[in-house]
């Protein structure tokens, strides 16, 4: 399974296993996340994707009960990124995240992008303003939100709120993004404005996306993952996945002859 | 290749049709040589006009296969061992459909023979025991598109370099009898336009096991040596 590529690592999940209390949701998990590629997870509901995917932020140290084994190595430093000694709010910062949803502050389009800046303790007027509009033309919405940065977020429309999210999440130059099905919420124009968003971020930012969507996941990674039940099935690249499948339970999947 | 059910039994019977249709059209083409064969032993040149019709159909084929496949891709955007399917047949009709058109060939050089009243069996060259291993690679070509059986189809593209070294050897005997005698040049160049058209329906066969393996292995073994086999 484990594939030969002299691409550089932004991270690695070594041995990663996860359990919600006694559930036990990642079965032993070992995979690359290659520097500045897309890489796509797939697999049946309830398969571990998203789990695995919020494992990189930390998400699940929000809720009791939730317990990580292994690792999650993040280079070029080699920090673990589940060590309890590295603070989740620094990780976040260095790992972003967007939602299924759009999911705007109740505040202006400004002010969303430029929230996780303040937290940050920044406050210069003109170092906001730059990176405000630095972030928003990373996610493609500066030339439509240019002139209502002080209206509200949720006047946008879903789309708009979505590449918004990104602004948010580009604000504070992460390293690793990851996208939570990020287009399953809007329509079939607003997706391909995402997609096409994804190729251009990739330059700058490695990618980790979870989709529904087979057809998506051939067209923006270039490599993909096939999880089920917890599990890493096979990883490889994009085009030999799709093509060339090794494993009978990625091929049943991706041809859909299972659910 | 995956036997397994799809989700959606409209796939099912959609990519089901589809290889039904092809093999349907491998009949027509193999129809088609063996009645190419015997006209050109018997001279039963009747036949060539049946053949000459059955090409009209073999043509129609391809085109509808063709179409299902695009239709297939727009639909339901195969990947896998689907994908390769799609794309294996929609090489797979050309082939035939060429290997139809050889025979073609073949009907209308054996009519001209016979009406110019030649007999092409007093040159004896071998052309019978050729045109029988050719339509052989096609049958056993189909038969392993039919069963996804890549051992045969291996058989097949080995086969090939046989047939292609009869017909060299076809070829030297025919010159031979041009140069000691002249007047058979005539039928000889007709004969030897018949053994490249068998030679070259055992190329379509070869083709046609190719793709084969590359549906069921999703290996690319076009332009390589045997021995990768």
């Amino acid at each position: 399974m484990q594939i030969h590529d002299k691409s550089p690592l932004k991270a690695e999940a070594r041995n990663l296993s996860f359990y919600y209390g006694e559930a036990k949701a990642l079965k032993n998990i070992n995979m690359p996340i290659y520097d500045k590629k897309v890489t796509a997870l797939i697999g049946p509901s309830g398969c571990g994707k998203s789990t695995y995917l919020r494992s990189f932020n930390r998400m699940h140290d929000l809720y009791p009960g939730n317990r990580y084994e292994g690792e999650i190595r993040f280079f070029p430093d080699n920090t673990n990124l589940l060590s309890p000694e590295v603070d989740p709010i620094e990780v976040r910062m260095r790992v972003g995240m967007v939602f299924q949803k759009p999911n705007p502050f109740p505040k202006s389009i400004y002010e969303n992008v430029a929230y996780g800046l303040r937290v940050r303790g920044e406050n210069n007027k003109r170092v906001l303003d730059d990176k405000v509009e630095h972030a928003l033309r990373g996610a493609a919405i500066w030339d439509e939100a240019k002139d209502r940065l002080n209206e509200l977020a949720s006047n946008l429309s879903g789309g708009q709120q979505q590449r918004l999210c990104i602004a948010r999440a580009l604000a504070t130059d992460p390293e690793l993004l990851l996208f939570d099905e990020p287009t399953s919420a809007l329509d079939p124009i607003a997706t391909g404005a995402i997609e096409e968003l994804v190729h251009e971020l990739k330059k700058r930012v490695t990618i980790l996306i979870v989709t529904h969507n087979m057809q998506q996941a051939a067209r923006v990674s270039d490599y993909t993952a096939y999880m089920y039940l917890g599990e890493m099935i096979e990883f490889g690249k994009t085009d030999e996945i799709f093509i060339k499948p090794q494993d009978k339970r990625t091929e049943d999947y991706i041809t859909g002859r299972m659910g | 290749m995956n036997e397994s059910q799809h989700l959606s039994s409209q796939f099912d019977d959609d990519l089901s049709r589809l290889r039904t249709h092809v093999l349907q059209m491998g009949g027509l083409v193999e129809t088609q040589v063996s009645a190419a064969i015997e006209a050109y032993s018997t001279g039963e040149i009747a036949s060539v006009k049946a053949i000459v019709e059955t090409d009209r159909k073999v043509n129609e084929l391809e085109k509808a296969i063709d179409d299902d496949c695009a239709h297939i891709i727009a639909k339901r955007q195969p990947t896998a061992s689907d994908l390769r399917l799609v794309l294996g047949i929609s090489k797979i009709v050309t082939d035939l459909e060429r290997a139809g058109d050889e025979a073609k060939k073949i009907a209308k050089g054996v009519r001209r023979i016979y009406e110019n009243g030649h007999l092409p069996g007093q040159y004896g060259v071998g052309i019978r025991h050729l045109a029988e291993a050719a339509l052989t690679m096609i049958r056993q070509a189909l038969d392993a598109f039919a069963r996804l059986d890549t051992p045969q189809a291996a058989d097949v593209i080995r086969a090939d370099t046989d047939v292609d070294a009869e017909f060299k050897s076809i070829i030297r005997q025919l010159i031979t009898h041009m140069m000691e005698d002249p007047r058979t040049i005539t039928t000889s160049i007709e004969i030897i336009s018949i053994a490249r058209a068998i030679e070259r329906i055992g190329d379509h066969a070869k083709n046609i096991s190719e793709q084969v393996v590359y549906i069921v292995e999703g290996r690319d073994i076009r332009h390589t040596k045997e021995k990768a086999l």
